[in-house]
């Protein structure tokens, strides 16, 4: 009797909630520092290549494990992480693409997602000489989005801080999941990251505000036109009297 | 030698030097050595190594142990039926002269053609269209030519297009070939049991490849565009396919509509192309945006940068090159990233809004252009009299307004309108360059109106 309602249970956590997504804000990159006079000429940076939570969040909630495939010249190319915090560090002379592979757990999806992140140690022009105190940083944001969630998945992450779960249908129901180690979370997220200062914060508040703004222009522009078009269509002839004017 | 040395490399060339007959150019000699084009031509450096590899040379030693003499002696050739007996010059070492065939008599190969007896010809192989000496005929002519069958074509007597003669020979030797076997189970796998020769598709067949070698330049460049239509079709096809088949177990309502558009889309374009003379296909933006969303689903988990960049893409679809120049332009005079800095959800969707947005703009424009041009040509005198008036007075007052941003050729003054109407597409951002102030000041903040 248990084992069936056992088995019954799983598939109720299995079913997929419909026309919903949920979202998971992250942030990818990596920091350099020069090492100055300790620099050698094949180690002449040591950097940490990492996957966080936009706001620092615990990402281990979703991702089973990253795996970071560096240049071949490396030693064990292929570094497996699989535990937050997703970073590995190392220490080398050049740049070179970065491709984090990003497993989730089981109740989450089967396929994995990819990131590239071009590893830069190198100031550029603008930045003037290179300090082994001020790192070179590079940051992307962006989200990872998961369709259709599994009920299971979607009652697990409900109330965590890392996932934006937007609002469910009224109707839905979910089963309810043991209560989520809340030291075990807090010790996977990147507040207390020893680089956390060095982090970027992307808001999407000025980007929203610059896009509104341009919407604006564009839509006045678009009715001042439409109002054009249509006087221009209603009288052809007419416009050669309004010029003798 | 001393370039040797450098480079370590063994002394065994100077055995070359002892050599009077070696190309000079191979010694280390200085100029006095060799002659003086030579020193030219290997421009006057030493060679550092011998082009050549030295022990593939014949050696001259080697002929010094043996006798050789050449004889002028008689020689048959099996390959010959008539035992003709003809001289040549043989190379006799040490008295021994060489044993053997005439060493061109292993090429004198030849097909084996099947002979028929006939009684086989009757049990087997009478044919309508073939009397017995027809057919004995033309196995000796295949025999003879080794069947070369345009060439026996040629000379048959009645006559007979390859294409028979090929199918006579063919089901002929396919006959005997059967009849023979012990079991048909022992031919089965001969080549001409299990693909008998089939004359009417080699006439379709050669009848294409001629069609083919005549094209004309023009008919080439019409398959090619056929061609094209048709690769284009079957992805649509195959995108709207791809989104119904997710659709068909889920059964939700708005999917449906979606797919039933895509699927509308797919077939409305096919019929039209097929009909017509094909023209460059207009990529149906909702279609596209449809079988991104189809595409997205099958994923499951994706990085919405990315799936942003495809809407993008499949917004953008109907539109041509030059025009999306203009509205990556655009967006960066209004100071908007081509790519969202931090793509959340909110911000996805009022990009590509604005994409759009920019795009209706955009064709707006253009028919203004258009009606305008029309318009001109109305006005043929009162123009060139007064080139400074701008014709349509409301479009200079809205362009006086709105001074701060207007994309193209509309904010540019006065004169340059008529310019604008003599040609009949707009300027464009050539005139741009005239008035950068307007063009590289942000617009971030500014609702003008």
């Amino acid at each position: 009797m248990l084992k069936s309602s056992d088995e019954s249970e799983k598939k109720n956590l299995a079913r997929k909630v419909k026309d919903s997504e949920i979202g998971v804000p992250i942030v990818y990159g990596n920091i350099a520092f020069w090492l100055g006079k300790k620099a050698s000429e094949y180690q002449s940076h040591k950097w940490t290549v990492y996957v966080r939570g936009a706001g620092n969040e615990d990402l281990g909630v979703v991702i089973k494990r990253a795996v970071f495939q560096l240049h071949s010249s490396f030693n064990n190319p292929t570094r497996i992480v699989e535990s937050p915090p997703f970073e590995l560090s190392e220490s080398g002379w050049g740049e070179f693409e970065i491709i984090i592979t990003l497993h989730f757990h089981s109740d989450v999806t089967d396929n994995p997602l990819h990131l590239y992140h071009h590893l830069k140690l190198y100031p550029g022009d603008e930045s003037g000489p290179m300090s082994t105190k001020k790192p070179v940083v590079v940051e992307s944001y962006d989200e990872i989005v998961f369709l259709e969630p599994s009920e299971g998945f979607l009652s697990r992450v409900k109330n965590h801080p890392a996932v934006i779960v937007p609002r469910l249908p009224a109707d839905i129901i979910l089963p309810p999941v043991p209560m989520e180690d809340v030291d075990k979370r807090k010790r996977g997220d990147a507040n207390d990251h020893p680089l956390s200062q060095w982090f970027d914060n992307f808001s999407e508040a000025d980007e929203l505000l610059i896009l509104a703004g341009a919407r604006q222009q564009v839509q006045a522009q678009i009715a001042r036109l439409r109002r054009q078009l249509s006087l221009v269509d209603g009288q052809p002839p007419q416009l050669k009297a309004a010029s003798d004017l | 030698m001393d370039a040797k040395d450098i480079l370590g490399l063994p002394k065994n060339a100077l055995p070359i030097q002892e050599k009077k007959s070696k190309p000079p150019k191979e010694t280390q000699r200085k100029p006095d050595g060799i002659s003086r084009e030579v020193y030219a031509l290997t421009g006057g450096l030493a060679p550092l190594m011998p082009s050549v590899d030295v022990n593939q040379l014949k050696r001259k030693a080697q002929s010094e142990n043996e006798k050789i003499t050449w004889k002028w002696l008689p020689f048959t050739n099996s390959a010959r039926k008539d035992n003709l007996q003809l001289y040549h010059w043989v190379r006799v070492v040490n008295g021994v002269p060489p044993t053997g065939d005439y060493s061109f008599a292993k090429y004198n190969k030849s097909v084996d053609v099947i002979k028929y007896t006939d009684e086989e010809y009757e049990k087997y192989l009478v044919d309508p269209a073939w009397t017995k000496e027809e057919t004995d005929h033309l196995f000796d002519m295949c025999e003879q030519f080794d069947l070369r069958f345009i060439v026996i074509a040629d000379r048959f007597p009645s006559s007979k297009t390859v294409e028979e003669l090929k199918n006579r020979f063919y089901s002929v030797s396919r006959a005997i070939l059967i009849a023979r076997a012990p079991s048909p189970g022992d031919v089965v796998g001969h080549s001409l049991v299990k693909e008998p020769y089939n004359p009417s598709q080699e006439i379709e067949r050669k009848r294409a490849l001629s069609m083919v070698l005549s094209h004309t330049k023009q008919q080439e460049r019409k398959d090619v565009e056929v061609l094209a239509e048709a690769k284009r079709i079957s992805e649509a096809r195959k995108a709207a396919k791809a989104a119904e088949e997710p659709e068909l177990p889920v059964m939700a309502d708005a999917g449906h509509d979606v797919t039933d558009k895509a699927a509308v889309a797919g077939d409305s374009v096919s019929p039209s192309q097929s009909t017509q003379f094909p023209s460059a296909t207009i990529a149906n933006p909702v279609s596209e945006t449809a079988s991104v969303v189809a595409s997205l689903r099958m994923l499951q988990v994706y990085l919405r940068s990315y799936a942003h960049e495809q809407m993008v893409q499949a917004a953008s679809s109907s539109a041509g090159l030059r025009t999306i120049k203009r509205v990556e332009q655009t967006l960066q005079d209004l100071g908007v990233n081509l790519k969202p800095k931090v793509p959340t959800r909110a911000v996805c969707t009022e990009h590509l809004e604005l994409r759009k947005e920019i795009l209706t703009l955009l064709s707006l424009q253009k028919q203004l252009q258009y009606k305008e041009a029309e318009g001109s040509s109305y006005r043929e005198g009162s123009y060139a009299e007064t080139p400074g008036t701008p014709p349509p007075k409301r479009l200079q007052r809205a362009a006086d307004l709105d001074r701060t941003f207007t994309p193209d050729s509309s904010s540019f003054g006065g004169e340059r309108v008529g310019k604008r109407d003599l040609k009949r597409k707009g300027p464009g951002r050539s005139e741009a360059p005239s008035s950068p102030a307007q063009s590289k000041r942000p617009r971030k903040y500014k609702a003008s109106d």
